[in-house]
């Protein structure tokens, strides 16, 4: 009972269900598919796309971990569009990591709108044209004069009806159209895509269910901390074992070894109880003597007086050089310099990080709350010695993710204790060893100069970028791309680049990149405005009309230059500088942009910025009282991210969480380090937003001819310079550093 | 060492070491997970329970200060998640990765039960301890003002409108805090 089609790149299985019910299973790829070779039916049934039952259920398994974007409803909204049901009709389930059934199943980058765009709505059209087929066939009549709605084929012309629960058997026995080739419906036609459709968690999410990571619970299951040196990457000399051991509780406690991965497994020493709270009681009893290595030595402040010494020489490499930056300097009417920072930076996903681990009989089974579980399977499977196919990783959802959840040293660390111990086991971090043990966003130290003509026209540029890494590499998330805005809009134009070796885990942090380097540039760029004496919108229109085709100077990327955006950041060749004129031009109208004049103290500023495919271009207002009292008035936001917006009703609150957590991330975030440590421990000092400072949000879309892209990230880079720029607008002060809680605002 | 009190309206006994947060003993005693650890220091509200009809933090309160008293957690808000609070957290679709909402939806509940009609000051003070990380709290705002108008309803006896999308819809023709 089973009819296969392989086109070139997607794949389609149709079966039968017992009971009547049809099953399809698609894939995207051949050769991924001939490298597993082909799984049987009858392997299938447990976690297949979308099941249609006879109760006229459709039920669609998610396969995105969900992380608070919005992805467990979003993709399920496009299949269902296309197969024409209703969505009230529509189930939905979390998939496991299953790499044979799934790709691309990770959360990151803001990729699972681009890339699932066409390949759900085609899933769904095939599963349709199936059904129709089946009617077709039933009645003896031409597909072509069958037509679908409400989860039934009807053939008007003889007034006929058949639900598709009818037909489920009939269409099992179709073989299914190639997917590329099937018809999409038209847009003017979309009930499901473009609608706001709610959260499917949502019921359970006001109820407390127990659907995250964190509340997992397996019979029998101990509770872990683990305790790793403050100093990253620092081993266990010795340890207080049996004093420990002999605590209320505590059932086991061993040193585990480690790696010198630093965002992997480190050493540390694991405690395990019959309750958390015990595990962690017992903590505070443990004496550890560390090793602390050398990284001890590190600080923020030497990190800084580093910098400044590779400013003041010759960089240690160039990235890209148009025109003569020098000679234009030299001639240019005015010029500009300046130094920018911006510090490293926790996640502090508010589900603290966990894991719950089973080993038994050779196998691993994993419950992680992860953004990139087959990463995870490989981090465990080459760390601890086991194969890829004995670990099974169970995908809860996640209390927040913003790229923390891309690394997967929590996972490691449970497996690795479950690995030594009979019982299943869940660690659960605390807040603190979250914040002091994050792979952080890397600080960045970015040294400008600017020159504008007579005219006020921005003739050049120079960049000196200082980060961390080694030789020709950067650290994870440390680097910047050639074709990084505002390159090939400036005729002379220089982007150079020096390193200091870094001994701290980073990572990717929700737009990564971008979400540093786009205060630096747009705040450098409203300086220049300044300058020219023009103002600070119609010096932009300037610049983004200012664009030159890429020069054949400019060599290849950096390494580090991609991010799991695919190197989406805020250039690039993608850059179309018209979709950005035109976010600007609304967000100016809706703002009011320079239409009344505002008291001192009170002002505006502007930003735009291109990445994860999406432009953004945001209106901040601020007041700032005469002692330095900080107000955000109002943010106005302008974004294009293509033809459809496919679920407004999320994708306004994701605006809103970006926009907002781009403001927390320049009020008073900052990750300092300290003798090799990270001296923030808790929300006390590492504080995130509250509601008293959430402004109004104003979202706009700009709806143009382009292929859907995602929205975790890119409203987020602007507003951060948008309110530093409006900052300056109200008192004066030019902010070059982050966060603002360093600065004293009073004027 | 045994302590007694009351939860979701049941009488409840544990036996742990008295200073055991009562956090703890709710989530890996009792088996009551919707009540979250996000911080373990009063920070950040995720751990919101009512003790006694007004809203605490349970991580930082030793479960021995609980004795004799009565607790409710989000399980016991409401019999089919049906309070007012919990609808039009739903209505206005509030939640991005809803691991905070249990603790703000106790909090606006208590709000609510002392002050029927909140002003957004009112809303300040109540849920100013509530930290969302992924920063849900225009929608929290408008939520807890239509939660207000849901429980006047409820009491007028008008019928419940679960599927009133009217709201919905008018979030969208005006932006939120315009
Ligand atoms: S966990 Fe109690 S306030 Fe954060
Ligand atoms: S919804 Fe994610 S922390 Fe509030």
């Amino acid at each position: 009972m089973e009819a296969t089609q392989v086109t070139r790149r997607h794949f389609l299985q149709v079966s039968a269900l017992a009971g009547g019910g049809l099953l399809l299973s698609s894939f995207e790829s051949v050769g991924r598919l001939e490298a597993m070779g082909l799984p049987q039916a009858s392997e299938f049934v447990p976690n297949a796309f979308i099941r249609l039952t006879p109760d006229g259920m459709v039920t669609i398994v998610a396969k995105n971990p969900e992380i608070g974007q919005g992805v467990k409803t979003m993709l399920p909204m496009l299949i269902a569009e296309e197969l024409d049901v209703e969505w009230s009709q529509v189930r939905i389930e979390q998939g496991d990591l299953d790499t044979t059934k799934f790709q691309a199943q990770s959360a990151g980058g803001s990729n699972a709108t681009p890339t699932s765009w066409l390949p759900m709505r085609r899933v769904g059209a095939a599963g349709r044209a199936m059904l129709v087929s089946a009617a077709a066939q039933t009645w003896g009549v031409p597909e072509s004069e069958c037509t679908t709605g409400g989860g039934a084929v009807h053939h008007h012309a003889s007034r006929r009806m058949l639900p598709y629960t009818q037909l489920l058997a009939k269409a099992a026995t179709i073989a299914p159209p190639a997917l590329d080739a099937v018809t999409l419906k038209e847009p003017k036609d979309f009930r499901i895509i473009g609608r706001p459709t709610r959260n499917v968690d949502a019921q359970a999410i006001v109820t407390g269910k127990p659907i995250f990571g964190i509340d997992v619970t397996v019979p029998g299951m101990l509770h872990a901390v683990y305790a790793k040196c403050p100093v990253f990457g620092g081993k266990v000399v010795s340890a207080n074992l049996d004093e420990v051991q002999a605590l209320p509780g505590v059932k086991h406690a061993f040193v585990i070894e480690g790696t010198t991965n630093l965002s992997g497994l480190m050493p540390g020493v694991a405690i395990v109880a019959d309750t958390w709270w015990q595990a962690q009681t017992a903590r505070e009893r443990l004496r550890v003597t560390w090793d602390e290595g050398p990284t001890v030595e590190q600080s923020s402040a030497g990190f800084a007086r580093q910098a400044a010494q590779l400013a003041s020489q010759p960089p240690q490499r160039g990235l890209r050089k148009d025109g003569d930056p020098d000679a234009a300097l030299a001639s240019a009417a005015k010029v500009v310099e300046a130094e920018y920072f911006y510090p490293f930076l926790a996640h502090a996903p508010l589900e603290p990080q966990n894991t719950t681990a089973h080993y038994r009989d050779g196998k691993l089974e994993l419950w992680s709350a992860s953004q990139s579980p087959a990463n995870g399977r490989r981090l465990v499977s080459q760390t601890l010695g086991i194969a890829e196919e004995n670990i099974t990783i169970h995908l809860p959802r996640m209390g927040g993710g913003f790229g923390r959840r891309l690394g997967n040293d929590y996972m490691v660390e449970a497996a690795a204790i479950a690995m030594k111990i009979p019982e299943p086991v869940k660690l659960v971090w605390t807040r603190e060893d979250d914040t002091q043990h994050d792979l952080y966003r890397p600080a960045g130290f970015h040294y400008l100069k600017g020159g504008v003509d007579a005219a006020g026209k921005l003739v050049a540029w120079k960049n000196h970028f200082v980060s961390f890494g080694q030789g020709t590499s950067f650290v994870q998330a440390a680097g910047l791309g050639a074709t990084e805005f505002p390159a090939r809009y400036i005729d002379h134009y220089a982007l150079d680049t020096s390193v200091m070796p870094l001994g701290v885990p980073t990572g990717f942090l929700r737009a990564p990149t971008s979400n540093g380097v786009a205060f630096v540039v747009q705040s450098f760029i409203d300086e220049l405005a300044h300058a020219a004496g023009k103002d600070p919108v119609q010096f932009r229109y300037e610049l983004l009309a200012n664009h030159t085709p890429d020069a054949p100077s400019a060599p290849a990327g950096p390494p580090g230059a991609q991010t799991p955006g695919g190197g989406r950041q805020g250039g690039g060749p993608q850059f179309d500088h018209d979709r950005m004129r035109g976010v600007l031009e609304l967000v100016v109208e809706k703002s009011g942009w320079g239409r009344t004049p505002l008291p001192k103290g009170t002002g505006m500023g502007v930003a735009f910025h291109f990445s994860h495919r999406g432009y953004f271009a945001e209106v901040v207002q601020v007041t700032v009282s005469q002692a330095g009292q900080l107000k955000i008035d109002k943010v106005w936001v302008a974004g294009d991210i293509g033809s459809h917006i496919i679920n407004p009703l999320n994708a306004e609150n994701q605006v809103h969480g970006s926009v907002l957590d781009g403001i927390a991330e320049a009020l008073a975030q900052e990750i300092t380090i300290e003798r090799g440590r990270v001296t923030q421990d808790n929300f006390r000092n590492f504080p995130l937003l509250r509601l008293v400072q959430a402004p109004p949000v104003e979202v706009h879309w700009r709806v143009t001819d382009n292929p859907p892209t995602g929205l975790g990230e890119p409203a987020l880079p602007p507003v951060i310079p948008a309110l530093t720029n409006a900052i300056f607008a109200a008192t004066g002060k030019r902010i070059r550093s982050l966060p603002l809680s360093k600065h004293n605002l009073a004027w | 060492m045994p302590t007694t009190f009351t939860v979701n309206g049941k009488s409840t006994t544990v036996d742990v070491a008295p200073d055991t947060p009562l956090l703890w003993v709710l989530r890996d005693v009792l088996d009551l997970k919707g009540t979250k650890y996000g911080c373990g220091i009063a920070q950040c509200g995720a751990c919101t329970v009512h003790l006694d009809g007004v809203a605490v933090r349970s991580c930082n309160r030793p479960v021995s200060e609980v004795a004799g008293g009565e607790v409710v957690t989000i399980e016991g808000l409401s019999a089919d998640g049906n309070h007012p609070v919990q609808r039009a957290w739903v209505e206005m679709d509030v939640a991005q990765c809803g691991y905070c909402q249990a603790g703000q939806i106790m909090s606006a509940s208590a709000l609510l039960s002392r002050t029927a009609r909140p002003t957004d000051q009112d809303i300040d003070r109540a849920m100013n301890g509530n930290l969302c990380r992924c920063a849900t709290y225009l929608r929290i705002r408008q939520a807890i003002h239509r939660a207000a108008q849901m429980a006047a309803a409820d009491a007028n006896g008008a019928s419940r409108r679960d599927e009133d999308t009217s709201v919905v819809k008018s979030l969208f023709s005006s932006p939120i805090g315009a």
